[in-house]
């Protein structure tokens, strides 16, 4: 087996027993991404130099014998978190030449626990989309099929890992932007409880939703890497301060009892059939192995997407305010006066899905609308939150497809927004409910002579990461799904 | 609910949002689109639901000495700036 397409725990101990060192590895990957990245446009920035040095410095820690559990392992983030003197551009025109002046603490927790950084990674301008589409940078292509979208707005990283660029990659998901793109490339992706991660440093766009993750090819990897992200920080009001559990030793938790929840509304006429299939398969799976399913009603749920298009456009009109062509990002050429200065630099600057956002959100919070949409949507958002919440006085987890179908083919959806935006309709309730969530490879579809990747999606309760890891990682004992590798990655 | 061409040319200003004339039908028929689909809402009965802002319950934000944390970076902050003298930035003159 080659060393690209082990996972970080298989690397993690090769590391530990010197069967290769960092630096090989890290060149390994370097060569990789030099050769394979551009088909895929899964990188925005590659950092070579800085991979280099941080492979020395593991390699020396390595010898030393004091490496952590990641110590020497490469890795990607996407380029929605600030790295100190390295561009961090969001994809977008807007900060094509920012180049972040700190860390993010997800950045800095990951480079603590000894990783090495490869690049940043593509992704949907300002994180909004569903399918990579609208980078700045021009789109990413799925791994599995090169005429199709790996999903969004984490698609860089997703792609990444699912060619085997990099072993693991952060993401963020606001609406499903881990866990779809994990979904279409099949990858474990999770997304945390809100406040677990803290999003100091990674740039925001609806801060009531957002939140930091990890894509990977395994859940145990998923756990390690969530790990060394999770936890307090001062820099983040909203980041909870509560310990963390170890999610690694919890991944022997036995599925023997477990009580699952079948999603009734995630199993709707929208729902591909052969997604469907592979997920009863999945089900099927867990229940032999003495897990119970019942059935579950979220009779509010159906509301999640039109809520999430008032919340989310709504908070991000309000966030990217801060782009304003003064301190920092695209100033647009001469302006007249400062008014021209604004409309031009943000219009120059912001692509048309962030522009269209920001309008939307600009709409729903005006005077005369506010009570109408944005009040209105809170008051939903808090009915679905009421729904989950009296779900988990029944069951341990729910479980239903991540994405209604499998990977689309570029441009399929980019003429009407919201058939895109429909595409997180499994996905965006877990945000609204701040809960945590995983999606898994659960097996492929087959469409135009290709093997599609189909995901099944874990929700638990608030801070409920452990069972969700522990459920995937057993899944992930019995089936091979995610030791899949899309041909021609080898 | 259809907006009307001036209903976005509105809403663009305040976004602080320059839209091209050729890209003004566009946004007015996507705009449309959306504000009709989240239009739905309305039938959702909310009567007497607490509008939910934050989605952890009983999160109360903690408070800090106020005491100065930050050391002064302003060169460095100051390198992402498009134009900037003496330390500080500019922009076109505001007051004639």
């Amino acid at each position: 087996m080659s060393l690209h397409t082990l996972t970080v725990a298989e690397l993690a101990a090769g590391l530990k027993a010197r069967r290769f060192s960092s630096l090989d590895l890290t060149l390994h990957f370097l060569g990789r991404i030099e050769r394979l990245a551009p088909e895929l446009n899964a990188f925005v920035t590659i950092t070579a130099d800085r991979a280099l040095a941080d492979a020395r410095a593991a390699d020396e820690k390595i010898a030393r014998g004091d490496a952590g559990p990641l110590t020497g392992v490469p890795i990607a983030h996407k380029d929605i978190f600030c790295t100190d003197g390295i561009r961090t551009t969001c994809s977008s025109r807007m900060l094509a030449d920012f180049v972040a002046p700190y860390d993010a603490t997800v950045v800095e927790r990951w480079r603590a626990a000894g990783t090495v950084l490869l690049g940043k990674t593509n992704m949907d301008e300002f994180a909004m989309g569903s399918s990579n589409e609208t980078s700045f940078f021009g789109p990413v292509k799925n791994p599995w099929d090169l005429q199709r979208v790996p999903g969004g707005s984490s698609g860089g990283s997703a792609a990444a890992v699912a060619a085997c660029l990099a072993p693991a990659a952060s993401g963020t998901d606001t609406g499903g932007s881990i866990r779809q793109p994990a979904a279409l490339t099949s990858l474990t992706g999770i997304k945390p409880t809100y406040g677990r991660v803290s999003r100091y440093g990674m740039i925001a766009f609806a801060s009531s939703l957002d939140q930091a993750g990890v894509l990977t090819r395994s859940a145990e990897d998923a756990a390690l890497l969530l790990q060394a992200m999770s936890g307090h920080d001062l820099r983040d009001s909203t980041c909870v301060d509560a310990p963390v559990p170890d999610y690694v030793a919890e991944l022997a938790t036995p599925l023997k009892g477990l009580r699952i929840g079948l999603l009734r509304e995630f199993f709707d006429k929208g729902l591909d059939p052969q997604v469907e299939k592979r997920v009863r398969d999945a089900i099927d799976v867990l229940r032999q192995e003495g897990a119970t399913v019942t059935e579950v009603s979220l009779p509010s749920l159906p509301l999640s997407v039109p809520t999430y298009y008032v919340v989310a456009p709504a908070e991000c009109s309000s966030n990217l305010s801060r782009f304003d062509g003064v301190r920092f990002g695209h100033r647009c050429e001469n302006p007249r006066d400062l008014l021209d200065l604004y409309m031009r630099s943000r219009g120059e600057g912001f692509g048309a899905e962030v522009k269209r956002r920001i309008m939307t959100g600009t709409y729903v919070l005006s005077a005369g609308y506010y009570d109408a949409y944005y009040l209105q949507a809170q008051k939903v958002r808090a009915l679905i939150a009421a729904d989950f919440a009296r779900a988990f006085g029944a069951v341990d987890v729910l479980i239903g497809p991540t994405a209604p179908t499998a990977a689309f083919e570029l441009g399929a959806k980019t003429s009407d927004p919201i058939t895109m935006y429909l595409n997180d309709i499994y996905t965006i309730g877990a945000n609204l409910a701040g809960l945590p969530a995983i999606s898994i490879p659960c097996g492929f579809a087959s469409e135009g002579g290709k093997e599609l990747p189909v995901g099944l999606q874990l929700v638990g309760p608030h801070f409920g990461e452990s069972r969700l890891l522990s459920v995937s990682h057993q899944y992930q004992l019995l089936t091979e799904w995610h030791r899949r590798v899309p041909p021609g990655y080898e | 609910m259809s907006l009307t061409r001036s209903q976005v040319e509105g809403i663009a200003h305040l976004a602080r949002l320059e839209i091209t004339e050729a890209q003004m039908p566009v946004y007015v028929d996507s705009l449309s689109r959306i504000i009709d689909f989240v239009e739905q809402l309305a039938a959702a009965d909310t009567a007497g639901v607490e509008p939910m802002a934050h989605p952890l319950a009983d999160q109360t934000q903690r408070l800090r000495l106020d005491a100065v944390t930050e050391t002064d970076q302003r060169e460095k902050y100051q390198r992402n700036a498009p134009s900037v003298a003496a330390g500080l930035y500019l922009v076109p003159k505001v007051i004639e």
